[in-house]
């Protein structure tokens, strides 16, 4: 399948601009493939983060038609023979080259929080009563945000506060809240209950749209406002 | 006392981390440099099997050992990288069953905890395999995040001194005479080029390791052979599902997050950055991954990868060799100074292959302190972003 790729190219330095590049992949590449062909093909300088190519690690996040993608599971197919694919890097990143972003937004947000990426895994049957395997205590999984930053990129939030919580951080605090392995819910409390926490968030589901890995940050946000907001109505009347 | 060293590893997949954390810990100077970013070599596009060593029990005795001793020591100190649900091999023929005792006789004389299980109590547990399956075996494989996994060993090495400069291309080797005393790059960020000097050079570029030596007219002969993997769009297993016989094309399939992996196979290429991925491939995955799992047809396929194993041909010396399992050389055989390659193993056996090499580089620098990776817990791969 023929695809034109008009991508972002930037060095700290000079202008921004964007380059053009024809390719011809599979019909079932996906976008991440059409870029590493321009790459390996065309020009060894366009700078894309990458690993796994299965929507696991996080890393591959980009805009394809301004839209926020993983692109190593976007196939090429969605756009059809022919098409141009503008692609440039994540917003509210910096941009370190090209479509490469500094992901330290996203890492020291998650880090903030403290959400472990292991959790225990809801099972694979519909009675929930599997037994487990001797010697295991329960079967646990990575947890489903990838840590992409797909949704702080399209928060419209982010755009005017830096310092806002976001998305991903969010949804992490209310994962935790729900099932806190551990971790100090009166420090996530303090942590979410801030002008740049929980209340900062107007709710345009922006973060829901975006991410690709059923997190859903925007409904994990409403039922974290309701959770802080019902906590501080019992404070105030005296309550835990 | 031994910072006034500075070494130089080239590559940021799962050997180069590791072994930059090894260094690090020992107290040497670090810098790593990768061309691209972290783990988009061979590392963060494998099959993420922490292997219990099972695949190797009957046919690689040295490899399944080193296997079960890594996964059971990386347990220990990487907290937040690895899923550990055990795995199964289950017989889905005759002839897997006849492999059954042979195999059980296998793990055990490798030290790999291994459990014959009723087939019911299997179907029990992963309610999606074969029902048909004729019988079953529980082992601590695992799996892991190749990604956050070099992240760990990045953050550590980071927190003990160490620089590390993803988007640096190393175009060059400096050379003193007939040693390296350094490497040219290219900053990706910028489009320039520029030097950095070293005591020592470790070369852990994987299946790229012929190029980078062939800059100091060293030849490290290469067979770069690719595997495909395919990702499917819903997690069908919750323990790693192996064919049980011995090691084939598509017998496995890992679980990780939301999706089951089904690998492997294997084929020559010559251009490990330019693999296309023949359909055949892809097809057969999806025919030996059903026979035991079968709902793997049903899914739809979420994406197709392939990389290439750093497959190392032998050099005739046998004294170059510092393990059978994988490949490390020191130059200075070659008649080049200061200048080592470490490529070949798996990622789960690359805190091993780190300590072997960094034992060499140590020896070479006249650094005596040992090494501690078995000990240290690791970061989380979070801190890697801290600065
Ligand atoms: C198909 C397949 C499946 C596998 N599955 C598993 C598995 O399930 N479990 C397991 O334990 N192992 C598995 N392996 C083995 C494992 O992936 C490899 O042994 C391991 O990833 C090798 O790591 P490495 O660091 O040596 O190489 P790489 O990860 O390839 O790292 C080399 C790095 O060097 C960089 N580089 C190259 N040239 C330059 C340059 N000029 N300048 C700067 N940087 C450069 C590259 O970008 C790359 O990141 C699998 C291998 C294959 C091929
Ligand atoms: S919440 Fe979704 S979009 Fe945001 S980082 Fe996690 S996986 Fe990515
Ligand atoms: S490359 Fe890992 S999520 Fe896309």
């Amino acid at each position: 399948m023929k695809l034109n790729l008009k991508i972002y190219r930037y060095k700290p330095g000079s202008e921004p601009h964007y380059d053009t590049f024809p390719v011809d992949v599979p019909e079932t590449a996906n976008v991440l493939d059409a870029i590493e062909r321009a790459w390996d093909d065309l020009d060894r300088t366009i700078m894309f983060r990458h690993a796994c190519h299965h929507a696991s690690c996080g890393s591959c996040g980009l805009l394809v038609n301004d839209q926020e993608k993983l692109p190593c599971v976007t196939p090429v197919k969605d756009y059809g023979e022919g098409a141009t694919l503008k692609i440039d890097p994540m917003r509210n990143m910096p941009v370190i080259t090209d479509l490469a972003v500094d992901a330290s937004p996203i890492y020291q947000r998650m880090a903030l929080i403290g959400l472990p990426i292991i959790r225990d895994a809801e099972t694979l049957r519909a009675d929930g009563k599997e037994p487990l395997p001797e010697g295991l205590e329960a079967f646990r999984r990575f947890e489903n945000c990838l840590e992409c930053g797909l949704c702080l990129s399209a928060c419209p939030v982010m755009a005017t506060d830096p310092q806002f919580l976001g998305p991903l951080t969010l949804a992490a605090a209310e994962r935790l809240l729900a099932e806190p392995r551990g971790v100090d819910i009166e420090r996530i409390y303090r942590l979410v209950d801030d002008e740049h926490g929980v209340w900062r968030c107007h709710s345009s589901f922006e973060c829901t749209e975006a991410c690709p890995y059923e997190v859903y940050p925007g409904e994990a946000i409403m039922r974290l406002k309701r959770k802080v907001g019902l906590r501080k109505i019992k404070q105030f009347f005296g309550g835990a | 006392m031994s910072q006034k060293y500075h070494v130089i590893v080239i590559g940021a997949g799962s050997t180069g981390t590791a072994t930059a954390h090894d260094l690090a810990l020992r107290g040497l100077q670090l810098t790593v440099i990768e061309r691209g970013e972290i783990a988009s070599g061979t590392t963060g596009r494998n099959h993420c099997l922490l292997h219990s060593g099972g695949r190797y029990a009957v046919t690689d005795h040295e490899g399944a050992v080193e296997c079960i001793d890594e996964n059971l020591t990386l347990r220990q100190i990487m907290r937040d990288g690895l899923e550990l649900n055990d795995g199964l091999f289950v017989a889905v023929d005759e002839s897997d069953l006849a492999f059954k005792d042979t195999f059980l006789e296998g793990c055990a004389s490798c030290g790999i905890p291994a459990r014959d299980i009723p087939v019911k109590r299997a179907l029990e547990i992963e309610p999606y395999l074969n029902p048909k399956i004729l019988g079953a075996v529980q082992v601590p494989d695992g799996v892991f995040d190749p990604y956050r996994f070099c992240l760990s060993f990045l953050a550590t090495a980071k927190k003990n001194g160490a620089t590390v400069l993803p988007y640096h291309e190393v175009v060059g080797l400096l050379m003193s005479g007939q040693a390296v005393s350094g490497v040219k790059v290219l900053d990706h960020r910028t489009g320039k080029q520029y030097e950095i000097g070293a005591d020592l050079v470790v070369n852990a570029t994987g299946p790229w390791a012929g190029k980078i030596a062939a800059f100091a007219n060293v030849d490290v002969p290469v067979l770069p052979t690719a595997g495909v993997m395919v990702s499917i769009s819903k997690r069908l297993n919750q323990m790693v599902v192996n064919r049980l016989n011995k090691p084939h094309d598509g017998d496995i399939v890992v679980p990780q997050r939301m999706t089951s992996i089904i690998g492997t196979t294997s084929w020559k290429v010559d251009d490990m950055d330019a693999i296309h991925i023949p359909q055949e491939h892809v097809d057969k995955m999806i025919e030996f991954g059903e026979k035991m799992i079968p709902a793997l047809r049903d899914n739809p396929i979420r994406g197709v990868m392939a990389v290439a194993r750093p497959l190392i041909g032998k050099k005739s010396a046998d004294e170059r060799e510092v393990s059978r399992t994988f490949a490390g050389f020191d130059h200075a055989h070659d008649g080049v100074e200061n200048f080592v390659t470490i490529s070949g193993g798996k990622t789960t056996t690359a805190r091993g292959m780190a300590e072997k090499i960094s034992d060499i580089v140590c020896a070479k620098l006249g650094v005596s302190a040992p090494c501690r990776t078995r000990e240290v817990v690791l970061e989380s791969y979070r801190s890697y972003y801290n600065n």
